[in-house]
């Protein structure tokens, strides 16, 4: 996306939407490397950190009566094991802690890019992808550790009739090696589009710096809808958290129970 | 305005790619609007089928999601 940037003189609007996207060193100009510190790093470190401020400041005092920090943590708690417990089944409660460990990751680097001037690390597929390359590598491990041969009775339906089984497995072997990928595009596109969209309002607010006339008309409109999509965005950013822990737990169902 | 022929095939088939946001569209506000309505006739069981209406969601989206990857593909990659 970066080569794109350059293109945002000719538009009209007053910096490029897909600017904020573009990874840059955090100490000099140098090409980004395989370790250079660079501002995805920076942010994903905040998240992190914000993370474990948010899970272990509120669980450390323990009152009878939670402060706002000690709910916040114990609703997230209690809110991602429920998940567990009712998308992918009892048996699934050992693999709790690393569900618990993405939502908060996921929904942290969500929110955190939401912040003014922040970079969204999850508008990133490299980021994404990764989150969900190790969902779908651990979820095939388990599966095949847990039912040996058995897990390949997963893409054998046993309830359609003889002559469809292998039509079907084909498709359903598709389907499972295309998860990862509907997997992360699904978190990264709708984090992109979301601040894409807020960006191209953005660009459009100092209107009223180049013409008075037209700009008395755009710029109270775009800050409008900026506000709106940011309300948007806040929801958006829950909401994709949760959808990605739940496909997640989806998977994990699919591995200890998969015979159809 | 430079370029050859090919890049403006890509950028035409990438705007194009976004027709699929309007099937995405469709199947999410079918899902939903079939949960609301069944939900409207058995409120008590509505709240169990919450997580289901939203893994409907995700699936429903995610082949809206492939035209947006075929519109990187071509913006990016061909």
């Amino acid at each position: 996306m970066a080569t794109e940037a350059a293109a945002g003189e000719q538009t009209g609007l007053v910096f490029h939407p897909m600017d904020q996207f573009i990874i840059k060193p955090l100490f000099g100009d140098g090409a980004v490397g395989m370790f250079t510190v660079t501002n995805l790093t920076l942010w994903m470190a905040i998240t992190v950190i914000a993370t474990v401020a948010l899970l272990v400041l509120g669980s450390s005092s323990r009152q009878s009566i939670p402060t706002r920090m000690q709910s916040i943590a114990e609703l997230a708690y209690g809110f991602i094991r429920k998940m567990v417990e009712d998308v992918a089944g009892r048996d699934a409660l050992p693999y709790f802690p690393y569900i618990m460990t993405i939502f908060m990751f996921v929904v942290m680097a969500n929110f955190v890019g939401l912040l003014p001037g922040a970079f969204t690390t999850t508008s990133h597929i490299g980021v994404t992808a990764m989150l969900a390359m190790l969902v779908f590598v651990s979820v095939t491990v388990i599966g095949f550790v847990k039912h040996g041969a058995g897990f390949l009775g997963l893409f054998w339906i046993s309830a359609a009739p003889l002559p469809l089984r292998p039509v079907l497995a084909l498709i359903e072997v598709i389907s499972y090696f295309v998860r990862p990928v509907s997997h992360s595009i699904r978190l990264a596109g709708n984090m992109m589009a979301g601040h894409a969209v807020m960006k191209v309002f953005a660009a459009f607010a100092p209107m009223i710096v180049l013409s008075t006339g037209l700009g008395l008309i755009v710029t109270p409109l775009s800050i409008l809808a900026i506000s709106a999509i940011y309300a948007l965005e806040i929801l958006v950013a829950f909401i994709q958290a949760y959808v990605f822990t739940i496909l997640t737990c989806v998977y994990l169902k699919d591995a200890l129970h998969p015979a159809h | 305005m430079e370029g050859d022929i090919a890049t403006m095939g890509a950028y035409i088939g990438a705007g194009l790619a976004s027709v699929g946001m309007g099937g995405a569209a469709v199947g999410v506000g079918n899902v939903v609007g079939n949960f609301l309505a069944g939900a409207l006739r058995n409120p008590s069981a509505a709240a169990g089928q919450t997580a289901t209406m939203f893994i409907g969601i995700a699936f429903a989206e995610a082949l809206g999601i492939f035209s947006f990857l075929v519109a990187l593909l071509l913006m990016f990659a061909v």
